[in-house]
C-alpha cells in the first residue's frame, strides 16, 4: 500500500501529508484545557487534590465525575442551540447580534401562550391573557415562538440583503428592538407557570437532547444540501456566487431566518427549563454564541467553519466556564478571562489563515 | 443586402453593428461591426487600450453601450448585467477570477447548477457529491488539466491551477458562446498548454469562442480568424490561413489598415 495516490492528469499526491481538519485542532485544545484544569486541581494547595473530570470519591458508577459533566453540557446546550444558527450566519459572511434579546422577547411571548389555568388550585397569578390562553396544546406556543423567530429573522435578512446595511448595524438595531419588546410585553412582569407538557420541553437533560438533535440537523444542512453549499459560497466570494446564478439576497434572508428560528427555539427550551420568562433573560447570549462559533474555528471573514467545530467550541466554552468555577476563580475574573479567550481565538485563527496563505 | 436584414441569418451566433462606447470624451470603442459564426473561433488582437476589453464588456453586459446593436443568436439583445448575458448563453472568463476560495474543485465547477437528489426539498435538496466528483474528473481529464487533489480548496492552488479550474468550468457549461479575456496571461508554459487544450476541446465540440490574447503563437495555433483593434476601431479582419505573424503585427502597430476599414479611420 503506497501512501501516494493518483490525482488528475497523472499528478501524485501524498495522502498522509493532508493537513488536519481544523476540528481536530479544536478537539486537541479541548483535551489540553481539561488537562490544565486537572493539573491545577493537583497543584493548587486549596484544591485538596480534587479531580476535575474523574470520579475520585466513588460517588458515581463510572470513572467520570458525572455531576460536573452534566452541568457543563447543560450549561452550554441552550446557548449552543443559538450558536448553531450564528455559525451559519457567520459562514455566509454576516453576523447576528440580536439573538440574546430575541431569546428574551420570544420567551415572554411564548410563555404567555403556555400558561396553565390553575396553580395549586388557585387561578394563575401571572396570567397575561384571559382564560382562552390557558392550557393550550404545547404545539401552539412552539409554533408561535418559531413564527416570531422567523419574522424577526426575515426582517434582519431583508434589511441586510436589500438595503445593504452592514449586518452588524442591522442586528444591533434588532438587538434593542427585541429587548424593548421583551420589556413591553408585560411591562416588565415575569411570565410564569407553564403547562406540564410545556415544562417537559426543557426538563432534565432535554436541552442537551435538543441541542444534539439540532446540531445533527444543521450539520446535514450545511454539509449535504444546496442550502449549505450556497451559504459557504456566499461567504467565500459573494460576487462569484451571484455570477453563478445563486439568488444571494433570497439566500441571506433564509440564513437569518433559520438563525433566528434556532434562537427562538432556544428561548422555548430556556423558559421551559426555568419555568418562567423574564425580560432580562439571555444576557450576553448573542456574544457567547458567537464566541462558541469563533472558538470552534468559524472564520469571521466568512466561508469557513463547521457545525462540528461549533459543537466542539461550545464544549471548550463550557469546560473553561466550569473549570474557572472548579478552581474557585471569582465570577468577575471569569467574565474578563472569557473575553481574553475569545480575542485569543480570533487572533489564532487569523494567524493560521495568514500562514496558510503564505504557504500557497 | 441593404436596408432590412434578416436577424436569423442562419449560422451567425453573434453580430455587432456600429457598436460604440464613449467614456465621457474618450472614444474607447467606435463603430465596431463584427460577425461570429457558429463553431468559429475568433481572436481579438490589438495593443493595450485598443478597445478589445471594452468591446467584450459591451457584449457581456458588464457595461452599457453608448450606441449600436448587438444581435445574439438571432435576436437583438440588451443585457443589463453579466448574469443576464450568462443566462442567455454567453459565458465569459474574466481576467479577475470568479471562484469561491473555500470550496473545492467540484463545488466550484458546479456552483449554482449542482447535481442534486430529493429535489422536492427545495433549497434543502441534497447534493449528489459522487456524480459531481466523477463529472469533474471526466471534464478535467479530457482537457489534460493537472490538479493533484480535486478535493483541495481552491485557495491552496497555484494561479495556473485556479485559472484551469475557472476555464474548465466555463467549458463545461456548453454555452452558446464563450469569451476568454487573456486566459493565459499569468500562466507558465505547461499551464498555458492545458488552457489551450480546453480551447481545442471547445472547437471540437463546435462551440464558438472569442479569444482576446497578446500571444501570437497561441492565436495562430488556435483560431480561424483574427480581428485587429486599433485606437477603438476594427482595422482588420483576417483569415488565419491567409495571413502571418508580420502581417498581423503590421495591422496592430498601424503600419497597415485593410481598405474596407480605411474610410472609418478617416472620419
Amino acid at each position: 500500500m503506497s501512501a501516494k495516490s493518483d490525482g488528475i492528469g497523472g499528478l501524485k499526491y501524498d495522502k498522509s501529508k493532508k493537513t488536519w481538519p481544523n476540528e481536530f485542532n479544536i478537539f486537541i485544545a479541548l483535551v489540553v484545557i481539561v488537562a490544565i484544569f486537572e493539573a491545577l486541581g493537583q497543584i493548587l494547595p486549596y484544591m485538596n487534590s480534587q479531580s476535575f473530570l474523574f470520579d475520585t470519591q466513588d460517588r458515581f458508577g463510572t470513572i467520570f465525575n458525572e455531576a460536573r459533566l452534566r452541568i457543563i453540557i447543560l450549561q452550554i446546550a441552550i446557548i449552543g442551540i443559538i450558536s448553531l444558527g450564528v455559525t451559519q450566519v457567520i459562514i455566509s459572511g454576516g453576523i447576528d447580534l440580536s439573538s440574546g434579546p430575541l431569546v428574551a422577547a420570544t420567551a415572554m411571548i411564548v410563555m404567555s401562550f403556555a400558561q396553565t389555568g390553575l396553580v395549586n388550585g388557585n387561578p394563575n397569578p401571572a396570567a397575561v391573557f384571559g382564560p382562552w390562553s390557558f392550557d393550550l396544546p404545547v404545539i401552539v406556543p412552539i409554533l408561535i415562538g418559531l413564527a416570531f423567530g422567523a419574522f424577526i429573522g426575515s426582517i434582519n435578512g431583508t434589511l441586510i440583503a436589500f438595503t445593504r446595511i452592514p449586518p452588524f448595524i442591522a442586528t444591533l438595531g434588532m438587538f434593542l428592538i427585541c429587548r424593548g419588546i421583551a420589556q413591553w410585553w408585560t411591562r416588565g412582569q415575569p411570565v410564569s407557570f407553564p403547562t406540564e407538557s410545556y415544562a417537559w420541553l426543557g426538563s432534565g437533560m432535554m436541552p442537551v437532547v435538543w441541542f444534539l438533535l439540532l446540531a445533527v440537523l444543521c450539520h446535514v444542512l450545511l454539509r449535504y444540501t444546496v442550502y449549505g453549499k450556497h451559504t459557504y459560497a456566499i461567504g467565500s466570494n459573494e460576487a462569484a456566487a451571484r455570477m453563478s446564478g445563486i439568488n444571494v439576497k433570497r439566500h441571506k434572508v433564509l440564513v437569518y431566518m433559520i438563525a433566528s428560528m434556532l434562537a427562538a427555539f432556544a428561548a422555548i427550551v430556556l423558559s421551559s427549563k426555568n419555568l418562567t420568562a423574564q425580560s432580562g433573560m439571555g444576557l450576553f447570549y448573542e456574544l457567547f454564541a458567537i464566541a462558541m462559533a469563533v472558538i470552534g474555528g468559524v472564520s469571521l471573514t466568512g466561508g469557513r467553519g463547521s457545525i462540528i467545530g461549533t459543537v466542539l467550541g461550545a464544549m471548550v466554552f463550557g469546560v473553561i466556564q466550569s473549570g474557572f468555577t472548579y478552581v474557585k476563580l471569582d465570577a468577575y475574573y471569569q467574565i474578563m478571562a472569557m473575553g481574553a479567550i475569545i480575542i485569543s481565538a480570533v487572533v489564532l485563527d487569523q494567524w493560521r489563515q495568514q500562514r496558510a496563505a503564505a504557504r500557497s | 443586402m441593404s436596408g432590412i436584414e434578416l436577424h436569423d441569418m442562419g449560422d451567425i451566433i453573434l453580430e455587432t453593428r456600429d457598436l460604440t462606447k464613449h467614456y465621457g470624451g474618450v472614444h474607447a470603442l467606435e463603430g465596431a461591426d463584427f460577425i461570429l459564426r457558429k463553431g468559429e473561433h475568433v481572436a481579438i488582437m490589438g495593443d493595450n487600450g485598443a478597445g478589445k476589453s471594452t468591446f467584450v464588456r459591451q457584449i457581456t453586459g458588464v457595461e452599457q453601450r453608448t450606441r449600436g446593436e448587438i444581435i445574439f443568436d438571432g435576436h437583438p439583445v440588451h443585457f443589463d448585467g453579466p448574469l443576464h448575458a450568462r443566462k442567455a448563453g454567453i459565458e465569459a472568463v474574466f481576467q479577475t477570477l470568479a471562484l469561491a476560495d473555500h470550496l473545492d474543485v467540484p463545488d466550484n465547477l458546479f456552483l449554482g447548477r449542482e447535481k442534486t437528489w430529493m429535489d422536492w426539498l427545495g433549497p434543502f435538496r441534497f447534493l449528489d457529491y459522487k456524480a459531481m466528483r466523477q463529472d469533474t474528473i471526466d471534464a478535467l481529464e479530457k482537457t489534460g488539466v493537472k490538479i493533484p487533489n480535486i478535493r483541495n480548496t481552491i485557495q491552496n492552488m497555484s494561479g495556473g491551477q485556479r485559472q484551469c479550474v475557472a476555464i474548465a468550468r466555463t467549458a463545461s457549461f456548453h454555452s452558446k458562446l464563450t469569451i476568454m479575456d487573456e486566459p493565459t496571461a499569468a500562466l507558465g508554459v505547461q499551464e498555458t498548454g492545458q488552457v489551450e487544450n480546453i480551447i481545442r476541446t471547445l472547437k471540437e465540440q463546435g462551440e464558438p469562442l472569442v479569444l482576446i490574447s497578446h500571444n501570437m503563437r497561441q492565436v495562430m495555433d488556435l483560431v480561424d480568424r483574427i480581428v485587429v483593434f486599433r485606437r477603438g476601431r476594427i482595422v482588420a479582419n483576417l483569415d488565419k490561413d491567409e495571413t502571418d505573424h508580420q502581417d498581423v503585427v503590421a495591422y496592430i502597430t498601424g503600419a497597415k489598415t485593410q481598405p474596407e476599414y480605411e474610410v472609418a479611420e478617416m472620419t
